[in-house]
């Protein structure tokens, strides 16, 4: 007779997909509810730099766009604390761990905007690394994992558009605004970069992840993906990429890039980033002065239960 | 003023109401009390800056010198140009001081669509009729939040009451006509506000009775200049952030 463990494998390798109530070995279900959680406080977290542009945004089009925007990663956030649900979590919990700092999100955050180039260059640029990555999880083996990401991955490529957008016009204008875009660049290409998390050599979840199809390429894979279709986009910008060893590559017909700097990349996961300890007080901030707003309304809804119950 | 200058002046003065509480809420967004709020308050504002961009946008057809899109119209004028009401541009201060400020004056704002959809001015109508569903959705929401935070716990109630006690004589503002909008009225473009005033005193009254907050005591002053271009001081400050990019760096694209 085949263990539980090998009927999973054989439905993950028959692409059957696994459902809340499945059986599934813990450690796939810890692994999940780590990249799920990730995700959606990464969501979340990924307000407050867009955030910083809402009430500067140049004009009345760009705010509109950008607010909808922004407001959109909440409803991702949502959906993925609901997903990871499905998975046992709560999401009070999850939230309470992003807060205290021992959940983690995209580093990429930890920048600052400093620009409303910066508004672009995050669309183009961490909007379509995070694409590359989301598209392969539209095929993850967890269901309601990859049915959360077939509606983000939509609206996501949308933003995407819009920040190239933004880029191009900000290229195509005067000579102030073509430097501004260049160096947005600048700043978020690495971080871009980086996004895609450590080398395969590096990186200890990834061989287990690829067995239980969570993942389905591997961080570099993706990254080099990124880099092939990102060099072409800034060639149609005419914008320059920050980095002296891309060439492209006969052989491999793919680009060759210079190297990361994983110091940086460490240091910034570590809570050393230019804005690691201004995001977490943000969200602290928001948590707590909420606190009493979120009581009244369970008291309120308590006290109506009450009001039901007497008139039954 | 020659006909369509009045004209102007008169959307700005609506316009202007969505455009700084729409800007207000956008202050919201990503540190909202919790996620379904933070999206709630963007989606109102959403809405507030979509109103805004069709006034404007009409505004600037109108041709009147140094307004010629919807961006001159909202970037380049000075805060006392501006004709918004004093409620709308009071700090969002905490949850309390938001929810009461958005329920003040959607009571009034969706009392005064209901009679722009009867405008002899069609696209003033049509922007109306499409507005006030939009609009009944926020009276719903912030009546809905008055309600739970006034009869909530002991903490939620004093700050509700506190709220309404500092922006209660910012609430008949709009109601308050100026020359400009009594000429509008009589001509069958314009809302005779005056006639809201009941209605309204009747719509909120209702929902602070349910909230179980008190108004007895309250001063039944009406702060006003808004409308004339004399605001709070918070004004100059929310152009500051609003028109910077403009002001910094003019005459470009975006």
């Amino acid at each position: 007779m085949r263990t539980q463990e090998e009927i999973f494998q054989a439905k993950i390798d028959a692409e059957i997909k696994i459902e809340p109530k499945d059986w599934m070995p813990e450690k796939y279900r810890k692994t999940l509810i780590r990249q799920i959680s990730q995700h959606a406080h990464s969501e979340i977290v990924g307000m407050l730099p867009e955030g910083n542009w809402l009430t500067r945004a140049p004009n009345l089009r760009r705010k509109v766009a950008l607010l909808a925007k922004v407001q959109d990663e909440a409803g991702h956030g949502l959906y993925l604390y609901s997903a990871a649900e499905t998975l046992g979590a709560e999401r009070d919990q999850l939230t309470r761990d992003l807060l205290s700092g021992k959940a983690k999100y995209s580093s990429i955050f930890n920048y600052p905007t400093l620009t409303w180039a910066d508004i672009g260059a995050i669309g183009w640029l961490v909007d379509g690394a995070a694409i590359m990555n989301q598209v392969m999880l539209c095929r993850t083996s967890y269901g309601p994992y990859a049915r959360a990401m077939v509606r983000i991955c939509k609206e996501e490529s949308f933003h995407q558009r819009q920040g190239y957008e933004i880029m191009l016009t900000l290229a195509n204008g005067t000579p102030e605004q073509k430097e501004m875009a260049q160096d947005a660049l600048n700043r978020w290409w690495w971080p871009s970069l980086m996004m895609f998390g450590p080398s395969d050599k590096e990186s200890t979840n990834t061989a287990q992840s690829v067995k239980w199809k969570i993942k389905r390429k591997t961080n570099d894979e993706l990254r080099q993906q990124f880099v092939d279709i990102s060099v072409e986009q800034a060639e149609f910008l005419d914008l320059k990429i920050p980095d002296p060893q891309l060439k492209w590559n006969k052989k491999t017909n793919h680009y060759d890039f210079g190297p990361i700097d994983w110091d940086e990349f460490w240091s910034v996961v570590k809570g050393n980033g230019p804005c690691n300890k201004q995001r977490l007080k943000d969200r602290n901030k928001a948590y707590d002065e909420g606190t009493w707003v979120r009581e009244a309304a369970m008291a309120y809804a308590e006290k109506q239960d009450a009001k039901k119950e007497k008139a039954a | 003023m020659r006909k369509k200058e009045k004209l102007f002046h008169y959307i700005l003065g609506i316009g202007d109401n969505s455009l700084i509480l729409g800007h207000r809420l956008s202050e919201w967004c990503g540190h909202g009390p919790a996620l379904e709020i933070d999206m709630a308050l963007s989606n109102i504002a959403l809405d507030l800056l979509g109103q805004t961009r069709s006034y404007f946008q009409y505004a600037a057809t109108l041709g009147i010198a140094q307004f010629e899109t919807e961006d001159d119209v909202a970037y380049l004028r000075d805060a006392r140009n501006f004709k918004n009401v004093l409620l709308v541009e009071q700090p969002n201060d905490d949850f309390a001081h938001t929810i009461v400020r958005q329920f003040l004056f959607d009571a009034y704002h969706y009392l005064f669509l209901e009679k722009l959809r009867e405008s002899k001015d069609k696209t003033l109508r049509a922007i109306a009729e499409k507005s006030i569903k939009e609009v009944a959705y926020h009276f719903r929401f912030s009546s809905q939040w008055v309600i739970r935070l006034g009869d909530g716990t002991e903490e939620s109630h004093q700050r509700m009451q506190t709220a309404l006690d500092n922006l209660w004589r910012y609430r008949h503002e709009a109601m308050e006509m100026t020359d400009l909008e009594k000429e509008m009225a009589e001509k069958g473009i314009g809302v005779n506000l005056e006639e809201l005033k009941q209605a309204y005193n009747q719509k909120i009254g209702e929902v602070l009775v349910e909230a179980t907050l008190n108004v007895v005591n309250l001063d039944t002053w009406t702060q006003k200049g808004g409308k004339e271009g004399k605001h709070s001081e918070h004004l100059g400050f929310i152009l500051a952030e609003l028109q910077w990019m403009q002001r910094t760096y003019p005459n470009m694209q975006w």
